[in-house]
């Protein structure tokens, strides 16, 4: 595919993108409307009468028409204002920042950890099928979905910090020792190591061990199972045993013509679980005390605070386009036929 | 795998066993005198307790940051432990004050006290600060009327450092509510600097930068994460704090927390669950305060929209039949008071709460359901707040089981805590509730008056009693002391006996375990923890 053909293709993705995205921000803002509560009650405070709730109505502007609020908030979304949290005080914006770059990172380290695992795993499988990887391969996958998150994270957290003191205290990015490292990316790790402050980022990632591999023992599943599946696939298509036949060495047999052909579905498989795990390690967030981005939904949700809930959405939205985005290019690298097509 | 390889493998584990000293240096300093370690399963989210929407843990940062006229002095309790004394009230920011004849005129007399940037606190400050609360709306203002102030004009700064309030009416409430986290002194000019015409009392600014004169600043906030006080080295209200600085960190789950705390990592967890409080009590290197929270009750409400729960006798029997040993045991874990089993229908002193006369008894509740207007029973749903699922679920189910067996068919009806608050004390349209209101003043009248009169919030049984009304309105203001309030309160407790619009189950505890060596925990009745005095030895 030349490289005109896919700047093609990815500005017409992007166009495609924008009736998806004004779709999310009329739902969002009309779901989070329909939810049931009062946030004005709620925020009112413990010992409000009807006329201090009234008070709060107005100051939080739910006394205006739907149709005046929602012209409000597009408004400043044009501007690049998603609002100000009312549970937490901040801007969402701000929140959104700082939050999200944690979720990543936790994720990513995780997806990391899943796929050094599930990729070797699953190859294995499926070339010794029935045979002990192949059972191993399905204890793990098993064990991985059936065992809760929060229950694999606390029983982490009982042998490696309780128990043998290896792991520092789970309490977040940082424990209270360091500071934070000066924001350029947001992720702990590489700030500090921009910073050139190898303690600092020594310690971000002992913070990040056991929370990335309570996640990562999660995802692992539906990687191994996808890439043994595919790969079991492949393996009994007529050009492999052609390519056998033809003497060809079993690693570039198995590497440059199975894997490179089973290697799409894994590669969806992963985009699909990224997004997923971003927004749903809630009980890993809690566990850990990380302040990721699904504790904060889960939280505005609850409140029935519009702003970030709105915010959080829509950012999840974009997200998912970008990463659809990604993968469709990767695509487009992994395999040339698929750019024929247009 | 053969020996090469076997030995391989333990030199890498002899290498990562190495490692260990190195980790274990950090949490060892951490340890020290100067810095102390608490964590905290909520998050604070405004360090600015008028501003609307501020939570209740952020609280802690009024008491800590910023100092009020007046304080109550200390008290030990019969387990050993420290609470707030409601008997003794002693200045904070005010050096003396006085009492007019009529009670309506309180003259304040300021100390000499600075503001951390320098500023001396004046009168002036005083007032413009009680001036935020009664003006900005929502709870500082509803707060501030308990005590009888609710405009501007009563407040005077008749010159630096003398301060005045008049009153409509004399109040046993008005000093005491000056000592709550609302009542407190800001940096007026400071926070002038920052004020807009859209927003004239700068909160905004306030949100996150305190201006006060309180023993602690605030070093750091990252919220959802962490806040850092640090001590104010000039702090004139009071003895000067034990430690240097203070990092409050949010761990939202209760097992991490243990585990934290069990660890020996931190030095104090602040809310431990009355379950954790109790495993912890037996763990032998940490200590476990649970302190009754005064005026505090969890209760079991009928309303009296519902029509079964209009008939007394329907009421009573409900009362009969609550299984509150099992409660107290399952719900509370023993961390707890009774509050059934009293001997006597008519009560002989006003303390309150007080155990009501009622105990588990399935046939008296029985017979009084045959002589009510439902002998065949009915069906009834038990809501319950999800935030509070920590005792309110198994409370719920024991009650769903008991009331079974006199005909009342209860179904679960377990409500999301946005919408609670609305629906049960705003619509007040829940049948069949549990509710766990306390008062942050500490006389039966107060309790009443939220809790007994028609409309006002925390009555979500929609009880009204004529008498109670004129009780409630001839004793709130009336002082302690004087000869017709014990004989008044008496009968006000003796008609909510009688009429159970709300089944008491048990008075709750505050729960906080540190390490045994720290001191200085003080309960306060506003449940936030009073880090000015904590130390370890």
């Amino acid at each position: 595919m030349t490289h005109l053909a896919r700047s093609r293709l990815v500005g017409w993705r992007l166009l495609q993108a924008i009736p998806v995205i004004v779709g999310i921000i009329i739902v969002s803002f009309l779901l989070t409307r329909a939810l049931p509560g009062d946030p004005a009650a709620y925020f009112a405070g413990p010992a409000a009468d009807a006329a201090s709730i009234e008070q709060i109505r107005v100051s939080m502007g739910l006394d205006r028409p739907l149709p005046v609020q929602f012209v409000a908030y597009v408004q400043d979304l044009v501007r690049g204002d998603l609002g100000i949290s009312i549970s937490t005080g901040q801007p969402v914006m701000h929140e959104l920042t700082t939050r999200l770059p944690a979720s990543l990172e936790l994720t990513g380290v995780a997806l990391l950890f899943s796929i050094a695992i599930a990729m070797p795993l699953g190859i294995l499988a499926a070339t010794r099928p029935n045979s002990w990887v192949d059972h191993l391969c399905r204890a793990v996958v098993t064990a991985g979905v059936s065992l809760p998150t929060f229950f694999t994270g606390l029983a982490l957290i009982y042998v490696f910090y309780y128990l043998l003191g290896w792991s520092p205290s789970p309490m977040g990015r940082l424990d209270f020792l360091h500071l934070s490292p000066p924001k350029v990316t947001g992720f702990y790790v590489i700030d500090a190591l921009l910073a050139r402050d190898l303690e600092t980022a020594r310690a971000a990632l002992a913070q990040l061990l056991l929370p990335a591999i309570t996640l990562g023992l999660f995802t692992l599943a539906p990687i191994a199972r996808m890439t043994r599946a595919a790969m079991l696939q492949i393996l009994e298509g007529e050009f492999i045993r052609t390519a056998r036949a033809a003497g060809l060495p079993r690693r570039q047999v198995l590497f440059t013509y199975a894997l490179r052909n089973a290697i799409l579905p894994v590669i969806t498989t992963l985009g699909m679980v990224f997004s997923f795990a971003l927004g749903a390690n809630v009980l890993v967030e809690k566990v850990f005390s990380w302040p990721g981005i699904g504790s904060y939904a889960v939280e505005a949700l609850v409140v029935s605070d519009y702003a970030a809930v709105q915010g959080f959405v829509l950012t999840m939205a974009l997200l998912f386009v970008t990463l659809n985005l990604i993968i469709d290019v990767i695509y487009t690298l992994v395999d040339p036929r698929l750019g024929l097509e247009e | 795998m053969n020996r090469r390889e076997f030995l391989k493998g333990t030199s890498v584990l002899t290498a990562g066993a190495a490692c260990l000293p190195f980790l274990k240096v950090m949490p060892a300093q951490a340890g020290g005198n100067e810095t102390l370690v608490v964590v905290m399963g909520s998050t604070i989210n405004s360090l600015d307790i008028h501003r609307s929407g501020t939570n209740r843990p952020s609280y802690q940062v009024a008491v800590n940051c910023y100092d009020r006229l007046l304080t109550f002095g200390t008290k030990t309790l019969e387990d050993g432990s420290l609470s707030y004394d409601y008997d003794n009230l002693q200045g904070e920011l005010a050096e003396s004050w006085e009492v007019s004849e009529d009670g309506r005129t309180l003259t304040f007399t300021l100390r000499e006290a600075t503001f951390w940037d320098g500023r001396p606190v004046t009168a002036q400050d005083v007032k413009w600060s009680f001036d935020r609360a009664v003006t900005l709306g929502g709870f500082p203002t509803t707060q501030m009327a308990a005590g009888s102030t609710t405009s501007p004009e009563q407040f005077e700064a008749v010159d630096e450092r003398t301060f005045r309030i008049t009153l409509p009416h004399a109040s046993k409430l008005t000093l005491p509510n000056l000592t709550t986290p609302i009542a407190i002194v800001i940096n007026s000019e400071l926070a002038l600097e920052h004020a807009t015409d859209d927003d004239p009392w700068a909160t905004e600014y306030l949100h996150r930068n305190p201006a006060g004169s309180g023993a602690f600043q605030v070093e750091r906030w990252e919220p959802g994460q962490q806040l850092v006080y640090r001590r104010n080295p000039d702090w004139a209200s009071g003895e000067l704090p034990g430690a240097e600085r203070i990092i409050l960190r949010e761990v939202p789950s209760a097992s991490t927390r243990r585990a934290l705390l069990e660890r020996g990592n931190i030095q104090l967890s602040q809310d431990v669950p009355p379950r954790d409080a109790m495993e912890l009590d037996a763990h032998p290197d940490v200590a476990v305060v649970s302190t009754p929270i005064e005026n505090c009750l969890h209760v079991l409400c009928p309303n009296l929209r519902f029509e079964p729960f209009q008939d007394v006798r329907v009421r009573q029997a409900i009362a009969w039949a609550v299984p509150y040993e099992a409660i107290m045991q399952n719900a509370a874990y023993g961390r707890g008071v009774p509050m059934w089993g009293g001997d006597n229908s008519t009560p002989d002193d006003i303390q309150w709460p007080q155990p009501f006369p009622y105990r588990t008894n399935l046939d008296r509740a029985r017979a009084l359901m045959a002589e009510s207007d439902y002998p065949d029973g009915f069906e009834v749903p038990l809501s319950f707040d999800l935030g509070q699922a920590d005792w309110a679920e198994s409370t719920a189910l024991l009650i769903q089981e008991a009331l079974g067996q006199i005909g009342i068919t209860v179904t679960l009806d377990r409500i999301p805590g946005a919408n609670w608050r609305t629906r049960a004390l705003v619509d007040k349209q829940l049948p069949l509730h549990l509710e766990n209101f306390g008062g942050w003043l500490n006389t039966p009248c107060y309790y009443f008056f939220w809790a007994y009169i028609e409309g006002n919030l925390f009555n979500s049984s929609n009880y009204h009693s004529d008498e109670i009304a004129r009780l409630v309105d001839e004793t709130l203001f009336m002082e302690m002391d004087d000869p017709d309030y014990a004989p008044k309160i008496r009968r006000m407790i003796e008609i909510a006996f009688e009429d159970v619009p709300r089944i008491p189950l048990y008075q709750p505890t505050l729960n906080v375990a540190m390490q045994p060596n720290i001191d200085g925990y003080t309960f306060w009745y506003h449940r936030q923890l009073d880090q000015r005095v904590l130390h370890s030895r």
